[in-house]
């Protein structure tokens, strides 16, 4: 079966942002990118499938301008066979994102089609759902363990406090999270490799998507600073600190 | 027009985050209602009826509810919709799994884990893991929203609201409930704990781990939370993860054990009212964040302080 995985570029998850003086927006030029840690999740997962024989072809796609080509070229070195660069220079919303990746999935006709649960730059969390919901298609997110046979996928999510299982009729969007999988790291042959894959940039005019820009960003700022504390010398001093507060310690 | 509440429960007992998201929904100043969709919803119905300031409770019925789908709940909830300008609900694994697919089916965005209602359309939310906040206004006909409950008071009790049925659509085919597994446990909740003692790679084993934190949780009544490094090295089960990547808590006591304070923990605890962090490393970040530093050898100023107390 084909699988789709829907990818997002992203600042590195090791660098703290800054806010733009003006606040405008967060000030990340020159600052390392690359794929969403959940999106590169999901990428490992399909290559799994893909070496058990279940998946056997794995397409890539994103969205926005040309340095995407980057994180497409991380993920065809790490095993997917084609990719595919949605090209935009609009800033898309999760809907947005869900409607441009349905016309993508209706074009590509995937058995399979694989997300992270989360970008970690607007940590909206919203696109998998989204996509399914305009698919018309059964939803498994937060995925730690995908088992296919024939053509259902018991999935067992990561829920508050513990897990839960689903059954899905496939096709359909799971969305991954960081425990189903450690990611390959992709080593220098397969990124000469991944040269000669296909990768195929789609200017989004084509795609006849309508999108609508309802959602704006009016201003960014940083966080209020937590007032500095203070160093005890050792348990005792701690302990008498804490029972100055009323009611925290008993 | 109405604010619609998306309960969250567990079969018995609503989840206790529900009534926070009530005094979220207040900020509109209209009637808010409250569903509950579930197999046996009278007990729950009538938790939710008195929490004051709900107008009306709705309840859904239907055997398929005892484990809903986000399918089954979103085509619940959307012909609901139009007597609505806001659907809500607190943010947890539940909401965010549902309303996402809600909203795509009203065709709206969606604002994921509000801080802050500034007016009708316009809100606060963390991006980039809490370090950065966004202002950010929504011109869609219904807004769409997960609230963070911790910060908003859970609104009081003693109220009688009506409760209405309304009818469920047949549960959606194309996915099945199979089983659910909870991790069982004598302590408090993580959301819910008054105190929340966290344990990070500093423990060096799953058995330092247990037997470092967990004696400190029971003297405290606090519930066991984790670094990502400590779940991703096996320390202690994902579930108890703190973090951007695990759940937001929001204690009035949150103690950090040989816990580094990286970027992405932080996002997930430092909304705590106290922080007391006890690091060997008098550089770790940990120590920025806290109100209480103490530079020492974890295993033995933790049994120390356990003892202590």
């Amino acid at each position: 079966m084909k699988a789709l995985v829907a990818i997002k570029r992203v600042v590195d998850y090791n660098i703290q942002v800054r806010v733009k003086a003006d606040g405008s927006n967060v000030d990340i030029d020159g600052v390392k990118m690359g794929v969403n840690p959940f999106d590169e999740n999901a990428i490992e997962e399909a290559i799994r499938l893909k070496e058990k024989g279940i998946v056997t072809e794995i397409v890539a796609v994103t969205i926005g301008g040309a340095a995407n080509q980057d994180i497409l070229r991380h993920a065809l070195a790490m095993g997917a066979d084609r990719a595919m660069l949605i090209e935009t220079s609009d800033t898309l919303h999760s809907l947005g994102v869900a409607k441009v990746l349905k016309a993508v999935v209706e074009r590509e006709q995937p058995k399979l089609i694989l997300l992270g649960k989360q970008a970690i730059d607007d940590d909206a969390g919203q696109t998998g759902q989204m996509l399914a919901a305009l698919l018309k298609l059964p939803q498994a997110t937060y995925a730690s363990q995908i088992t296919i046979e024939g053509d259902q996928a018991t999935v067992v999510r990561e829920i508050d406090g513990g897990t839960e299982t689903l059954a899905v009729s496939l096709p359909a969007v799971i969305t991954a999270d960081l425990r189903l999988n450690e990611p390959r790291y992709v080593k220098l042959p397969n990124l000469m490799m991944a040269r000669k894959k296909p990768l195929e940039n789609v200017p989004l005019d084509s795609l006849n998507v309508s999108l609508t820009h309802n959602v704006q960003q009016l201003k960014v700022a940083a966080p209020p600073e937590r007032p500095a504390g203070i160093m005890v010398k050792d348990v005792n001093e701690l302990l008498s600190k804490l029972r100055a507060h009323e009611g925290i310690i008993a | 027009m109405r604010t619609l509440i998306i309960a969250e429960h567990n079969g018995q007992h609503l989840n206790e985050q529900v009534a926070r998201a009530v005094t979220a929904a207040q900020q509109w100043q209209q009637p808010v209602d409250v569903l509950i969709a579930a197999a046996q919803p009278d007990a729950l119905a009538a938790q939710a009826a008195a929490l004051q300031g709900v107008s009306s409770v709705l309840v859904a019925s239907d055997a398929a509810l005892q484990h809903p789908t986000a399918e089954h709940l979103a085509d619940i909830i959307v012909p609901l919709a139009a007597n609505y300008t806001v659907v809500l609900a607190a943010h947890s694994a539940f909401s965010k799994n549902v309303l996402p697919r809600v909203a795509a089916l009203l065709d709206v965005n969606m604002l994921s884990d509000v801080l802050e209602i500034v007016n009708a359309n316009t809100y606060v939310r963390g991006i980039y893991a809490g370090n950065v906040l966004a202002t950010v206004q929504s011109s869609d006909a219904t807004q769409v929203l997960t609230v963070r409950g911790s910060k908003f008071a859970a609104a009081a009790v003693g109220a009688t609201a009506e409760v209405k049925t309304i009818s469920v659509p047949a549960a959606p085919q194309g996915s099945r409930w199979v089983a659910e597994a909870f991790n069982k446990s004598e302590r408090p909740a993580l959301t819910a704990a008054k105190v929340v003692v966290s344990g990070g790679r500093a423990l060096g084993s799953a058995d330092a781990f247990a037997q470092v934190i967990a004696p400190l949780a029971d003297k405290l009544h606090a519930a066991i939370g984790a670094s990502r490094a400590a779940v991703d090295a096996g320390y202690a089960p994902n579930d108890l993860q703190v973090g951007q990547t695990g759940v937001v808590v929001a204690p009035e006591l949150y103690i950090a054990v040989g816990i580094s304070g990286a970027i992405q923990h932080a996002y997930g605890m430092k909304d705590s009212k106290v922080v007391v962090a006890i690091n060997q490393d008098p550089e770790a970040q940990i120590f920025k964040i806290a109100d209480y530093g103490l530079v020492a050898d974890l295993f033995e100023a933790v049994p120390q302080l356990t003892a202590a107390l």
